[in-house]
């Protein structure tokens, strides 16, 4: 009965959070727009949250997410994936700003482009766009540009950037000291942040560990505790300095350059996030219902049902990924140019193109977890205790409900997180192909792509494949790490080959 | 084993029909042949008579599926789907977009995309197997561990970056090979070598982890253990047996690709330059070419459905336990 009660009050909780969101919300003087990846980002995320829930109340649910929060690189991978979780969700929520009232109309009027909160939040970076080519941290621009002087000659320079190094007089004497104030301002503001999370966290530790705060502290730090809270701290301190330094720099620099038309890389960088998490999940998520419900009903089915699933899956794994994709997305490409009445927004278009993107990626990509669940299930309905439900005239579909499906789920979580990091990286390849994400949205594939044209140039820009690289590097990193935890905590089988298993 | 043979050839042919119909579908129902030509020739100021003309120079302004107009069996053949669909089981690819012939361009462009193709899963197969044997004949070690952890962060590097790399490194900065372009002949070595060594490393990562797994579940098996017993050493354990029996899943996974080595690395090929089918399927990608995607994917299916067939005769090649009916 407990356990009823804590969820029901939770779920009260949650209720009554947003409706008061929803109702604060209502008062703020923009016009939210909830694009379609937007839903579906949000409804993975409420049930994501209901599973978590779910889980706590159960103990052989939460046992192998023990395990994963256990391990330390798979604490470390879940660090850093939930930076860039938290990134991506701001980077989820649009709204369109409130034009000035010109017209003295009794209507409101709202502005064509939709932000979102992280594009408001990045406000100063967003609209500190330059002429062209900026190196990281430059004042001045990247080409030289033929300049009027006031007595009217003109001479070919490079000319001072408007918002990078503005601040400075003379950039050549200040700006190395410049940069080292506020690199030393940040850290000092990190360690006082990150402190004050420290106490944070260690007092909420000692409150539920019902001990005294200093022997708390003393645990974490000598690695005393069942989850790694010392690997944590520290992975979190280096976030929050990262961070801090870069938002103070960034205020005052363009820390990765610009690109060809003067926008900040950085900012790029941060929008292509959204990107990334949206095709490495909502494809999972499109293509799950059908992987689950063919696979499961081909192996427990048998006869004419395994037969036309197993044709339908041959047949569309026959076809060489790439080249469905690009069929598809050649279709699409049509469809969108000869209907252009259906887009409100640029915004739209380019997430309903992002959206049928996953769609197909999911469509190409089921095939494999569907036959790992035919397999599961053929084996599963063997069992005794199926035979014994089969016996007590239990119903099919209450059978696969309550024995096959939560006895598969394991297959498909780990499926989850091997697919999300190779998703990530094909939307990179994709778009170069010409096959990805619309080319006004902001992505690393585009990025790479737009940089790759510039590879000829002399001296070589290379700040937008820098940034586009680390930034993605560290999610498939973090994504790879983490899915070989999930892995190892999940199936036993497979346990010894996972980083762990090897020491 | 002929029998099976040809069981497994008929089996073939559903879904050939399949994957047939799913591309019609796809290329001439989703999207109707107007609305490829108003594409084409470009969205605005589009005259009827162009769009008509556009489509009768390709063969387009047939009826889909059935000509209510022509006479006995032409009802079915005079349409777009027996002209475009139906003639592709017999390697009939028609004619492009822009009206040069697909089967030539096949034929000459498989070549070089077999040339790059080829070396690269040979050498991959060797370093990766070779560096899996060694991870694993040091298992439960920091070569182990810290292998492993070069294996994924090699996996995490985007196979972009790889060929940026290597194209900045080799080609512009050591200017040891030219950075990208294609010679008949034994000329074509020094163009060749780049995208080869840049495809071998963007496959080590997952290669060796792959065959790492692979060495490790047969090294918990119970004739290893025999073999220790008996007292060899752990190097003839491993070279004589665990490979040997290693090689089953190793060559199902490398059969299967076998015939797909034809089609090429789409990337790889037009970041070099190399004039073979991936490059050509990636041209007519940002040309909109619809007959050239439409038969690549047909053809690509084909060659997926021999390597699943040369898979399956492979494995009674090499396990005699295997045996087909």
């Amino acid at each position: 009965m407990a356990t009823k009660k804590i969820i029901g009050r939770t779920a009260l909780a949650l209720a009554s959070a947003s409706v008061l969101l929803v109702f604060a919300v209502s008062f703020l003087p923009v016009r939210f727009v909830v694009l379609w990846t937007d839903a579906l980002i949000f409804i993975l995320c409420a049930m994501c949250v209901g599973f978590a829930a779910y889980a706590s109340q159960h103990e052989h649910l939460r046992a192998p997410w023990r395990e994963v929060a256990r391990d330390r690189v798979g604490v470390v991978a879940v660090v850093f994936l939930s930076a860039y979780l938290v990134i991506g969700l701001l980077d989820s929520v649009h709204f369109r700003m409130p034009l000035p009232d010109v017209k003295q109309s009794t209507e409101q009027q709202y502005s064509n482009d939709v932000l979102s909160v992280l594009d408001w939040m990045a406000t100063p970076v967003r609209e500190g766009v330059e002429k062209s080519y900026s190196a990281p941290f430059a004042a001045h621009l990247y080409v030289k540009e033929t300049v009027d002087l006031p007595d009217g000659s003109k001479v070919r320079l490079y000319p001072r950037l408007q918002h990078g190094g503005a601040h400075l007089n003379n950039p050549e004497q200040e700006r190395s000291g410049d940069i080292l104030n506020t690199s030393l301002l940040s850290v000092i503001e990190g360690v006082v942040v990150w402190a004050v999370f420290t106490a944070l966290l260690i007092s909420w530790l000692a409150r539920r560990h019902h001990r005294s705060v200093s022997e708390m502290f003393g645990l974490v730090m000598r690695g005393r505790t069942e989850i790694p809270w010392h690997v944590i701290l520290l992975t979190t301190a280096i976030l929050i300095l990262l961070a801090i330094l870069v938002v103070n720099l960034s205020g005052k620099y363009h820390i990765f350059g610009t690109d060809k038309v003067g926008q900040d890389t950085f900012y790029q960088t941060l929008k292509s996030i959204r990107t990334g998490l949206v095709i490495g999940t909502l494809t999972t998520l499109v293509m799950l219902p059908f992987a689950i419900l063919a696979g499961i009903a081909a192996g427990y089915f048998r006869g004419l049902a395994d037969d036309v699933i197993q044709y339908v899956y041959t047949t569309l794994s026959s076809i060489p990924g790439v080249l469905l994709i690009a069929a598809a997305i050649l279709m699409l490409q049509v469809y969108m140019a000869t209907h252009p009445e259906l887009f409100e927004t640029a915004a739209a278009r380019a997430d309903l193109r992002l959206l049928f993107l996953c769609i197909i990626l999911g469509v190409t990509s089921w095939t494999g977890l569907c036959r790992l669940l035919r397999g599961e299930a053929m084996k599963l309905r063997e069992m005794d205790y199926i035979q014994a439900a089969v016996a007590f005239g239990v119903g099919h579909f209450k059978i696969i409900g309550r024995h096959i499906l939560p006895n598969v789920m394991h297959i498909v979580l780990i499926s989850i997180v091997l697919d999300f990091s190779a998703l990530v990286l094909a939307e990179a390849v994709l778009s170069y192909v010409g096959v990805g994400v619309d080319p006004t949205m902001n992505s690393w594939g585009n990025m790479i792509n737009s940089a790759r044209l510039e590879m000829a140039r002399e001296p070589i820009v290379w700040w937008p494949l820098l940034a586009a690289f680390i930034f993605m590097f560290v999610l498939v990193l973090s994504a790879n790490l983490f899915a070989d935890a999930v892995r190892d905590a999940f199936d036993p089988r497979l346990r010894r080959s996972g980083l762990r298993a090897c020491l | 084993m002929i029998n099976y043979i040809i069981r497994r050839f008929f089996y073939a042919i559903p879904i050939l029909i399949g994957v047939n119909l799913l591309t019609f579908a796809l290329f001439f129902v989703v999207n109707t042949p107007d609305d490829m030509a108003r594409m084409n020739l470009g969205m605005k100021r589009v005259t009827p008579e162009a769009i008509e003309k556009w489509k009768h120079e390709r063969g387009y302004d047939k009826p889909l599926v059935f000509n209510g107009s022509a006479a006995g069996s032409e009802k079915f053949t005079d349409t777009i789907f027996y002209d475009k669909s139906v003639k592709l089981f017999v390697f009939e690819f028609g004619q492009s977009d822009s009206g040069r012939d697909i089967t030539y361009d096949i034929k000459q462009r498989m070549w070089p995309s077999l040339v790059i193709a080829l070396p690269i899963l040979l050498i991959g197969l060797l370093t990766n197997i070779t560096f899996a044997l060694l991870v694993a004949f040091f298992r439960a070690t920091y070569i182990d561990f810290w292998g492993v952890v070069l294996c994924v962060t090699l996996m995490s590097i985007s196979s972009l970056f790889y060929i940026i790399g290597g194209q900045y490194l080799v080609g512009k900065l050591w200017h040891l090979v030219p950075i990208s372009g294609y010679e008949e002949g034994f000329d074509a070595f020094k163009f060749v070598v780049l995208p080869v060594m840049v495809g071998v490393a963007s496959g080590i990562g997952s290669g060796i982890r792959w065959y790492r797994t692979i060495f490790l579940e047969e090294m918990g098996k119970d004739y290893v253990r025999t073999a220790r017993a008996k007292g060899l050493s752990e190097s003839l354990v491993l070279f004589r047996h665990v490979l040997k029996n290693a090689m089953i899943p190793i060559l199902t996974g490398v059969v299967v690709i076998l015939p797909l080595l034809f089609m090429g690395n789409l990337v790889l090929e037009s970041f070099f330059g190399i004039p073979g089918l991936g490059s050509y399927t990636i041209d007519a990608i940002n040309m909109q070419d619809f007959a050239i995607v439409r038969s690549m994917v047909f053809l690509g299916s084909i060659l997926y459905i021999l390597g699943l067939l040369l898979t399956d005769i492979s494995y009674t090649l090499v396990d005699p336990r295997v045996k087909l009916a």
